[in-house]
């Protein structure tokens, strides 16, 4: 299809401005700010709507099919969530208002902070990070200032290696070393590797729980010892937390500090679609560091405390994505704690039952009961030359959007499928029916496979070359000038 | 079909010496675990590093991967042709692949290199273990 600049026409118009009611004054723009070049489109308001809407029948979304994507919960977002974030007392509110002018809203974040609490078992939260990495990076950022203020300098970061992979990047963006801990052939965090690793220089343990292969680690309350025994903390990335809502408490498991993300397990939108929300709660002794202001109640009113001693500081204008925090609500109270409960159960199951079914032609290189995802391997397919990039694009033709590839990269070929608590069993049917088949392609007519996709709208894009030698910005060839 | 005339490392990178000059790559192996490599993040010439650090940084469809320090010493030259070129990392690993060229500073630290017979030892046990 043609770029919008391809379709403009010289001289088309979108809009007609009155004459200027007052006089033109001089803006005096330095010369070398004023550019000639700009070369902007010039269509009508229908040519417009068309191009964009034709744009928009191309997406494929959560909305308009399955949808598998591993370790990152993309779930279903529930349309009484837009509904209620849309309610124009919560839709116009304006982050200058003052408290009083503010109630209903102040209210809302601070019950959904307690909420937080309750699924977590953490002691205060703060709503203001707009995302995972930057919930991790405020964690950690906490941390630093916690350990400071103890008088002690420590380095360095454990990590699993089978942890999400922002959290290496946010330990170097906040200062920290980071130190690899090898996985063992169960899946899980090897503790002699551990107890090796953590010392007096050990600031946090970065654990992501259930893991990144859908695994649940069973000796989290070990592994937390080990690292409180040297006077780390411990860090939760609460990315899966959907498998794990009403079931356990990341309290329990030790965890001192986490974040959840609010557009993984509490069905606000994700990705492109956003923003995101990446609140993160902290046990009593590390609530003086977070983030000012934070939401309190004195008596029957909601106030914003900016009077939090050793407060790393705002980590986000105003308090955060606030209509995100409106769509979380909204599901918590739709759901209630048996809902949740229910919620973690069937994402669970779900993801069992496929993966029981796909390992009939897959490799499953970790074989035990799975959480909300699993990674299976196309290293059954390579030998017949067909790699796992080129089952995912065999998987459009089917009419499903491929599940994360390459990723975790402990598993070679791999293929991280989360199927969420939403999917039926004919939907999942559906899908296994489709990897089934793509396994029999592979061994009887690979080249189908090897050139899919077939029936989209592009064919396969050269996602090396867009990677090697980027073209960002528009460049008219001759003829367009 | 790694070159005889180089030393490997665990983390499987290459390096050649001439007098005092070590250049130093990324072996077939690591190439073909990255797949197709679409940028390499250069140090600054001149910059001095000890044995285990982190040089450069490849990127590749599939992940960001340190090159790892061989041994220790300053940074003379960087294979600046990879910057629009960094297919050459996959297509020839051990020649206009090359990434950079360190001075020597303890010629001692290429003792504990393996030749290229043990470096194959080692994938092979890496391609079992995993």
């Amino acid at each position: 299809m043609k770029l919008i600049f391809e379709k403009s026409v010289s001289g088309r118009m979108g809009v007609t401005l009155p004459k200027p009611g007052v006089p033109k004054s001089d803006l005096n723009i330095p010369e070398e700010y004023l550019r000639e070049d700009l070369n902007l489109p010039e269509l009508s308001e229908i040519d417009v709507v068309r191009h964009y809407t034709s744009l928009s029948l191309k997406n494929f979304g959560v909305d308009s099919g399955f949808y598998p994507l591993g370790s990152c919960t993309m779930k279903y977002n529930p349309k009484i969530n837009e509904s209620i974030a849309s309610f124009p007392g919560f839709r116009n509110s304006h982050p200058y208002q003052p408290e009083g002018g503010s109630q209903g809203a102040l209210q809302l974040m601070y019950k959904l902070s307690n909420y937080l609490c309750e699924i977590t078992g953490m002691d205060a939260f703060t709503l203001q990070p707009a995302a995972g990495a930057h919930g991790e990076l405020t964690g950690l950022m906490m941390a630093k200032a916690y350990l400071k203020k103890k008088g002690e300098e420590r380095k360095n970061i454990l990590i699993p290696d089978s942890a999400h992979g922002t959290n290496p990047a946010s330990s170097v963006g906040c200062g920290f070393d980071t130190i690899k801990i090898e996985t063992n052939r169960k899946g899980t965090v090897d503790l002699e590797a551990l107890a090796a690793a953590a010392d007096e220089n050990t600031a946090v343990l970065m654990i992501t729980n259930p893991n990144t292969l859908g695994i649940f680690e069973k000796d989290i309350v070990n592994i937390s010892k080990i690292v409180h025994s040297h006077g780390g903390l411990v860090y939760l990335d609460g990315a899966n937390m959907n498998a794990m809502l009403g079931i356990v408490k990341p309290r329990d498991m030790g965890v001192d500090m986490m974040h959840l993300n609010l557009h993984k397990t509490f069905s606000t939108p994700h990705g492109g679609g956003g923003p995101g929300g990446g609140p993160v709660g902290v046990r009593e002794f590390l609530k003086d560091f977070l983030p000012a202001p934070i939401i309190e109640k004195k008596k029957d009113k909601y106030i914003l405390n900016y009077d939090v001693t050793n407060s790393i500081g705002r980590v986000k204008p105003f308090y955060g994505n606030f209509g995100v925090m409106v769509k979380a609500f909204t599901y918590i109270r739709m759901l209630g704690s048996q809902g949740l409960k229910d919620v973690a159960e069937n994402a669970v199951l779900n993801a069992n039952y496929l993966m029981r079914k796909l390992k009939e032609d897959y490799l499953l290189p970790y074989d035990v009961v799975c959480k909300h995802e699993f990674v299976i391997s196309g290293e059954n397919q390579k030998k017949d030359g067909v790699s796992t990039m080129d089952i995912a694009k065999r998987l459009l033709d089917y009419g499903f959007h491929p599940p994360t590839i390459y990723f975790p990269l402990i598993v070679k070929e791999a293929m991280m499928i989360e199927p969420t608590e939403t999917e039926s069993k004919q939907t999942l049917d559906e899908f296994a029916d489709a990897m089934h088949k793509i396994a029999e392609e592979a061994k009887t007519n690979p080249d189908i496979v090897k050139s899919a996709p077939h029936i989209t709208p592009t064919r396969r894009l050269d996602g090396v070359l867009a990677a090697r030698k980027p073209i960002v910005k528009y460049k008219p060839s001759d003829s367009d000038v | 079909m790694n070159p005889k005339d180089c030393k490997y490392t665990k983390e499987h990178e290459w390096i050649k010496v001439e007098g005092s000059v070590a250049t130093i790559g990324i072996t077939n192996f690591a190439q073909e675990q990255l797949g197709d490599i679409v940028s390499v993040e250069f140090p600054k010439v001149g910059k001095e590093f000890s044995i285990g650090e982190s040089l450069a940084l490849i990127d590749s469809m599939k992940t960001t991967s340190d090159v790892y320090a061989p041994i220790s010493g300053e940074i003379l030259e960087i294979n600046s042709e990879l910057e629009s070129r960094p297919e050459l990392l996959n297509e020839d690993p051990y020649g206009e692949g090359w990434i950079l060229k360190l001075n020597i500073k303890n010629p001692n630290e290429l003792e504990d290199l393996m030749n290229a017979e043990e470096y194959e030892a080692h994938v092979e046990k890496e391609a079992e273990g995993a």
